[in-house]
């Protein structure tokens, strides 16, 4: 589902952020990345959004290989892999509801279906009720669910989150990764980048760990 | 939570009914958000729509003007009259015979005898001559046959040919064709038409210019917005849906304020020009703007804002990436 095939990336002017970096996690597999700031977990998430291309070896994402995706096929590409980001990334002047809807517009999901649906993603984020609110109205561990909300409700076949329990406090990390579990459990394969060593410790999830931008010696060692 | 699979295959199931339901409500939802936007910044928006009015107005007031002219010359008619005036001493009978004469001919529809008695007349009744005329002791004037032909202003080389061979005929003295004003002001029209195209494309162009300015200042201004929807898998066209209905409301605003602008005109110029005309014993009347004007400032300025607003979106928004 997701496969890194000697994957090399330098961003323009910069040093190289990944080094030779390979994985595969298979479909409805679920994994950690983990590794100091800097390492480029960030880095392999973009490749696997296409918001950065690799600048050697090879990315397949759900069956594409990514050099084959042109400029005019990056948005329906990036549709089937839902995405948090380490900033939110959320509209701002826009309310919750619209914010969380913002991918079943993209992809023309009939109107009368968005309610529910707003709904029923809000909920499993712990937000039912807020979907009025503007993002400046909410904390950041609120922002940051509306963000898991998004990236979770157009129901995409690979989920990926950087750092989606950073602001959060231990009970609330631990319900957003089972709800991750949940999701990895009905078939959406997920990878998401951690700091947060004691929630993997707990969960005994399969780990890719990375240092200066190279997979680590016997990091990645299979699923759980 | 559904498996991802299944969403998809009911997405593909949807019947074209459906699709084209959900297509038109997004798209009105789109058409009405960004109808918003504006009403939200009034300022700027006004000032725009100003602009694109003005320039959609000024050809649109050239085009009345040229229609008004052109109604002008239309009731001065489109005939043609040649005065023909006999040498002196002329008799009646040989005026009479001629005047038959010119009749008969194929390219003349009528040929009136005008007596030195009836000449002396006319110019009577015209003021201010009466007491210049009292003053004659013989009358001056010879005998004259005033000539309509069959053909009408637009065929001038017909006109000239035949007065050319009234002026061969001996008892002729002089052969007078009063179309030549005339065919100055059709060519000074013709010129206004061409002038009217030329201002029409300018100005177009400068309102596609206006417009695609304005939605370069929206993209600017959402650029942000526009990074997030490109994150998370907003196509092309969907980024760009909100500016093109953006450049077609302030197009159609614009084409607004020009047509209201063309009738308030005319219609204030109207009384003015009535009264006018009365004094002058012509029953012309000034006409608003017709259905051309009424199409092209509706329908173009929207059509125009839209241009521009497609040909800004095109070049900007490639430019915005997503650069988390
Ligand atoms: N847009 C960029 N341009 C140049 N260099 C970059 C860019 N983004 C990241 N880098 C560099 O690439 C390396 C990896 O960055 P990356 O963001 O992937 O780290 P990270 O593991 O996500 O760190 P953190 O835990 O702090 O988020 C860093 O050295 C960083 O300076
Ligand atoms: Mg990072």
């Amino acid at each position: 589902m997701i496969l890194f095939d000697a994957v090399h990336k330098r961003y323009p002017g910069g040093r190289e952020a990944l080094v030779d970096v390979s994985f595969e996690l298979a479909r409805g597999e679920m994994s950690f990345l983990t590794g100091h700031s800097g390492a480029g977990k960030s880095t392999i998430l973009k490749l696997v959004a296409l918001l950065e291309r690799p600048s050697r070896g090879r990315v397949v994402v759900n069956g594409t290989d990514v050099s084959t995706v042109r400029r005019r096929g990056v948005p329906a590409f990036r549709r089937q892999v839902g995405m948090v980001f380490q900033d939110h990334k959320l509209l701002s002047d826009r309310p919750v509801f619209d914010n969380v809807a913002l991918p079943l517009a993209i992809s023309g999901t009939p109107r009368r279906d968005l309610d529910k649906r707003v709904r029923a993603a809000l909920d499993q984020v712990g937000l039912l009720g807020r979907e009025q609110g503007f993002p400046q109205e909410l904390s950041a561990g609120e922002q940051q669910r509306v963000g898991i909300a998004r990236a979770i409700i157009a129901r995409p076949p690979v989920l990926i989150a950087d750092e989606p329990t950073g602001n959060l406090d231990p009970d609330l990390a631990m319900e957003v990764m089972s709800l991750f579990r949940r999701l990895n459990e009905v078939g959406v394969t997920v990878l998401v980048a951690t700091h947060d060593i004691h929630l993997i410790d707990r969960l005994g999830t399969r780990r890719i760990h990375i240092e200066g931008g190279r997979m680590a010696d016997g990091s990645d060692d299979g699923a759980s | 939570m559904a498996r991802p699979d299944q969403a998809s295959s009911r997405g593909s199931r949807r019947t074209f009914g459906q699709w084209l339901e959900t297509w038109v409500e997004w798209h009105a939802q789109a058409l009405l958000s960004s109808l918003g936007k504006l009403l939200r910044q009034p300022m700027g928006s006004a000032l725009t729509i100003i602009v694109i009015g003005l320039g959609l107005a000024l050809p649109g007031a050239l085009h009345l003007v040229l229609v008004n002219a052109e109604q002008v010359t239309e009731n001065i008619g489109r005939s043609v009259q040649l005065s023909v005036f006999l040498a002196p001493g002329t008799e009646a009978s040989q005026a009479k015979a001629l005047q038959q004469r010119l009749e008969d001919r194929n390219d003349v529809l009528e040929a009136k005898l005008v007596s030195p008695e009836e000449g002396l007349e006319d110019f009577r009744s015209v003021e201010g001559f009466a007491e210049a005329l009292s003053a004659l002791e013989d009358n001056p004037l010879p005998w004259a046959i005033t000539l309509r032909p069959t053909h009408g202003l637009d065929a001038p080389e017909l006109t000239e040919a035949l007065a050319a061979e009234l002026r061969e005929i001996e008892q002729v003295d002089l052969v007078q064709v009063d179309t030549d004003w005339v065919r100055r002001l059709a060519s000074i029209l013709d010129l206004l038409r061409r002038a009217i195209e030329g201002a029409a494309l300018a100005l177009g162009i400068g309102v596609v210019a206006v417009a695609g300015n304005t939605i370069r200042l929206d993209i600017n201004a959402r650029r942000d917005e526009i990074e997030v929807v490109k994150l998370v898998g907003g196509s092309d066209a969907y980024v760009r849906r909100p500016f093109l209905y953006g450049g077609f409301w302030y197009g159609l605003g614009g084409g607004l304020l020009a047509w209201l602008l063309l009738w308030g005109a005319s219609w204030t110029l109207a009384g003015p020009v009535e009264i006018l005309a009365t004094d002058y014993g012509s029953a012309f009347r000034l006409l608003g703007p017709d259905a051309l004007a009424a199409t092209a400032t509706l329908l173009g300025g929207p059509l125009l804002g839209w241009l521009g607003a497609w040909w800004s979106s095109s070049y900007h928004l490639r430019q915005i990436e997503p650069k988390p």
